[in-house]
């Protein structure tokens, strides 16, 4: 993303460490208050202490790190937990963590963009640091020694010359700490460097995996309330704009527990309206939006097909008055024209479904004018709001009470299951449980859109492009989530959805650049777009990388050299610390390592296999993960099956918080690259996903998982994401494998025994 | 009514004959580490164990239980302490963690059934088992891993 979000405004804070009273234990956070008045701990006591982000310390030395981001696998809490303890020098094993329900003191509450250990380790360090300081003071105070001669490690402060020693609990016993920072005390605050530390780059257990592994795990499908009703809701024909308007229940008032059939309408246009089944049991509810009929509207969408969706995208990419400029550096056209040869193509991919395996749900408790969400959320400031807005409450008097999420995968930024719940609550004026089936999962997704992308590029002589024209024309998800967010295009004609462009802003040398932004508005009305792991570069990374491998074959030139000519690290591309020190040159350095971990050029191929690469810098141009892969792939020869033999992958991350939980993301997310770039397709017929479930809808089984080879560099920069880069480089690397295994270039995802079959024909 | 047997406890169920088992587990007797994810025999998330083998409780009525012996991931080991359970942390294995009841579920009936399984073995006896994570390089280590240690 170009332009930063205001993210957890930690940086217009004061740092507060504050006895919560005497031996209750020590409490520190950043201050509500732009300007501290007082000491910490009169903040504490007049209630203005409301942290953004606070670690308690109780009398025992137990140590709690709140976790405002949410749990979906990657073990966040863990190491943004370590973060913290680094700095602190408290002992490991007195470290837990928590999940707080949602209020606006947590700042923008929002998980997603491989952001949260990337945007927090800086401000998680200096907590940690702060916290210590305070900590060698009040013990040095006990011990009658000057500070300055203490050093703390282990939950301990020790005075060096005379060996004695106070523990974090006895420190914390006293309750007699009160401490701020201000914001230049914290930023000029010594941090530990790469080398330096103890527990960061350590991989420590992941703390939530114990309860994953014997059923005690509690996601939001597992909350009960007291007195709670059950909501199921029908299905409706059009996956965007129908409208209910009349119900038969007729059918179902026979169910056992069967209560009736709210027709309901929403007004915030997550959906226009919903019939939603109410049952005392689950199986009634159930039974009986199967057995209820309803009339519906099904509105404007009802003729929408897959077709017609990427029809609309060809003539807006056709129009070149359509769009926004997302880049416009030289005279791209200028640029074509000089070349020694040009090449151009059109990539398509197609709706893909998130499939978290928890189906969304959501238990709406309303008490005393406030209503209670239970659920697994990735976005709860919008959330909130968005419930708040439905059923006419300030947003103040929702609140979300986080759970495990089932999976995440940018799922659960919406709001959607929380809405017809709350919905139901009130009109029931009793709680209500609402869980989607899997089918209602899958058609109601918030789907990563279609999207058609145009690339037209030159080379000169020597290989090095002279230009590349790119034309992207996606659904706009950012657009129907937070209108805030899109930002200004640099032709300064009209805003554009950074999200839907990342990625194509890549880091190779171009003289003459233009990419240009379009809102497929079709797609947008009929497949409300979401943000789904990776986000734009899982389809701007294919378009480019393909395009890449495309160009080197026509002019004969190694992939892996044509690359690396235009990885030169000059003008823009020189990077800018923290986050991309080092520039262009660490994606060269990433390329040539797992080019030569995979043995490319050199390694012997059976027959009908064959390499490809792919190089990105997923997720965003500020925040760049240098990423590599290259794919081994054999394609039969007689059904064009193609099947993934090998992955060697590697990844520049800086510095790993935590290696394993890396390691982790890297695998995960390779397999979901396999599963896009092989399997995974919705499409839409008369306005509705034709899919049901995942015998139409197929992700990666273990069938599917090739051998891997994952080669993870750490330099001491500043860490990056892992959760999704890999996601965008496998597939434009399992794309360009299948050209070299069988000459069959496929430019739609899922690439298909049917589709290779027919490249080799028009080939 | 019916009568189940369930982690060696006898419940009695008020629920219709042909309500799903999976169900009555989850918002009946509240075990909720046997999860729901498809509702068609498609992903494996709501295996428990009938009689010992490893059935999909998503597509067993009341009816077809009657009289049987089920175990969910509750009564696999009294402790948490089943090979695979140890393996799995030792491994790292879960991410989202959602679907790893069933998965433990599955690979136990494999293990009961075939001790040291090879890798083509593990992967015809755990395909049925979606984990969108995608943990199954994990899944696989820690299988053989609870092999070797059992």
């Amino acid at each position: 993303m170009t332009q930063r979000i205001d993210r957890d405004g930690f940086s217009r804070r004061d740092f507060l460490i504050g006895s919560a009273a005497a031996g209750a234990g020590l409490v520190m956070g950043f201050s509500v208050l732009p300007k501290l008045a007082g000491t910490a701990r009169d903040a504490l006591a007049a209630g203005n202490f409301e942290p953004s982000l606070f670690i308690t310390m109780e009398p025992s030395g137990i140590t709690t790190v709140h976790i405002t981001k949410a749990e979906m696998g990657q073990h966040v809490g863990t190491a943004l937990a370590q973060s913290v303890a680094e700095e602190l020098e408290v002992d490991w094993n007195d470290v837990r963590i928590d999940y707080p329900d949602s209020h606006e003191k947590w700042g923008l509450m929002i998980t997603g963009g491989s952001w949260s250990v990337n945007w927090t380790f800086d401000a998680l360090s200096r907590a940690g640091a702060s916290g210590r300081i305070a900590l060698v003071e009040a013990g040095a105070a006990m011990l009658g020694v000057a500070a300055d001669e203490c050093s703390a490690a282990d939950s301990t402060v020790a005075h060096g010359p005379s060996g004695r020693s106070v523990t974090y609990a006895e420190i914390v016993s006293s309750g007699d700490i009160s401490r701020a920072f201000t914001e230049d005390e914290l930023k000029a605050l010594p941090l530990k460097r790469f080398g330096e530390y103890k527990l960061v780059g350590q991989s420590v257990p992941q703390l939530d995996i114990p309860a994953k592994t014997d059923g005690s795990a509690r996601f939001g499908i597992d909350v009960f309330v007291p007195n709670m009703l059950y909501g199921k809701l029908v299905m409706p024909p059009t996956r965007y704009g129908a409208m209910p308007q009349s119900v038969d229940d007729s059918a179902a008032r026979s169910i056992d527990g069967y209560v009736k059939t709210l027709l309901v309408a929403d007004s915030t246009g997550v959906q226009k309206g919903y019939a939603i089944a109410i049952g005392e049991t689950y199986w009634a509810a159930d039974a009986a939006a199967a057995a209820v009929d309803v009339t519906w509207d099904a509105g404007p969408n009802a003729g929408v097909s897959t077709a017609t969706i990427l029809g609309r995208a060809r003539e807006l990419a056709g129009n070149p008055d359509a769009g926004f400029a997302w880049v416009l550096e030289g005279d791209a056209e200028a640029g074509l024209s000089d070349a020694a040869e040009t090449h151009e193509a059109e990539y398509i991919t197609n709706l893909t479904y998130h499939g978290v395996m928890e189906p969304m749900n959501c238990v709406a408790m309303m008490q005393d004018g406030v209503m209670h969400c239970f659920t697994g959320n990735q976005w709860q400031t919008r959330c909130a709001a968005v419930t708040a807005e439905a059923i006419g409450v300030d947003p103040a008097n929702v609140v979300i009470h986080q759970q495990y999420l089932g999976g995440g995968f940018g799922r659960r930024l919406e709001p959607d299951a929380m809405i017809p719940a709350a919905l139901a609550a009130k009109e029931m004026d009793r709680p209500v449980k609402l869980v989607y089936s899997r089918e209602y999962d899958l058609k109601y997704d918030f789907h990563r859109s279609l999207t058609f992308q145009r690339v037209r590029g030159g080379v000169d002589a020597s290989g090095r492009y002279t230009a590349v024209d790119h034309t992207v024309c996606s659904g706009w998800a950012t657009k129907r989530q937070a209108p805030g967010f899109l930002a200004e295009s640099v032709d300064k004609k009209g805003r554009i959805d950074p999200f839907s462009m990342n990625g194509s802003d890549f880091w190779y040398t171009v003289p003459n650049h233009s990419v240009r932004a379009i809102e497929n508005d079709v797609a947008q009305a009929a497949t409300p777009p979401g943000q789904l792991r990776s986000v734009a570069p899982s389809w701007t990374m294919w378009a480019n990388e393909c395009f890449m491998d495309e160009m080197a074959k026509k002019i004969g030139k190694d992939p892996v050299q044509m690359r690396v000519d235009m990885l030169d690290a000059t003008g823009k591309n020189a990077g800018t610390p923290p986050n991309s020190v080092g520039g262009a040159f660490r994606l060269r350095n990433i390329l040539e390592t797992a080019a030569g971990k995979a043995g490319w050029g050199v390694k012997p191929l059976p027959e009908n296999t064959g390499m490809g690469i792919a190089a990105v810098t997923a997720q965003e141009r500020g925040s760049p993960t240098w990423t590599c892969a290259v794919a081994e792939v054999h394609v039969d020869p007689d059904t064009h099956t193609p099947s993934v033999k090998k992955l060697t992958i590697a990844m520049d991350v800086g510095t790993a918080v935590n290696p394993d939980g890396c390691k982790a993301q890297i695998e995960g997310s390779a397999m979901w690259g396999v599963s896009h770039a092989l399997l995974e397709k919705a499409t839409m017929a008369d306005g509705q996903i034709e899919q049901g479930n995942f015998d139409t809808y197929l992700v990666a089984r273990m069938e599917n998982v090739p051998e891997m080879d994952i080669v993870l560099v750490q330099n001491g920069h500043y860490p990056a994401g892992t959760g999704e880069p890999v996601v965008t480089v496998v597939p434009a690397a399992i794309a360009n494998a299948i050209e070299a295994a069988s000459g069959a270039r496929v430019r739609e995802m899922p690439i298909t025994p049917d589709s290779i079959k027919s490249a080799l024909a028009d080939a | 009514m019916a009568l189940l047997t369930i982690n060696g406890v006898a419940h009695v169920v008020d629920a219709p004959d042909d309500t799903r088992l999976l169900w009555v587990i989850r918002e009946g007797l509240r075990l909720t580490g046997t999860k729901f994810g498809c509702g068609a025999g498609l992903c494996g998330s709501c295996t428990v164990h009938v009689d010992g083998e490893a059935m999909r409780s998503c597509q067993l009525t009341l009816s077809d239980v009657a009289g049987a012996r089920i175990t969910t991931i509750e009564g696999l080991d009294p402790k948490g302490q089943h090979p695979l359970q140890k393996a799995w942390v030792a491994e790292q294995v879960p991410q989202c963690g959602y679907c790893q009841s069933g998965q433990i579920m599955q690979a136990a009936a494999l293990l009961n059934a075939n001790p040291n399984p090879g890798d083509d073995e593990i992967v015809d006896a755990m395909n049925g088992n979606i984990c969108r994570c995608q943990a199954y390089v994990r899944i696989k280590k820690a299988i053989k891993r609870a092999a070797m240690e059992a």
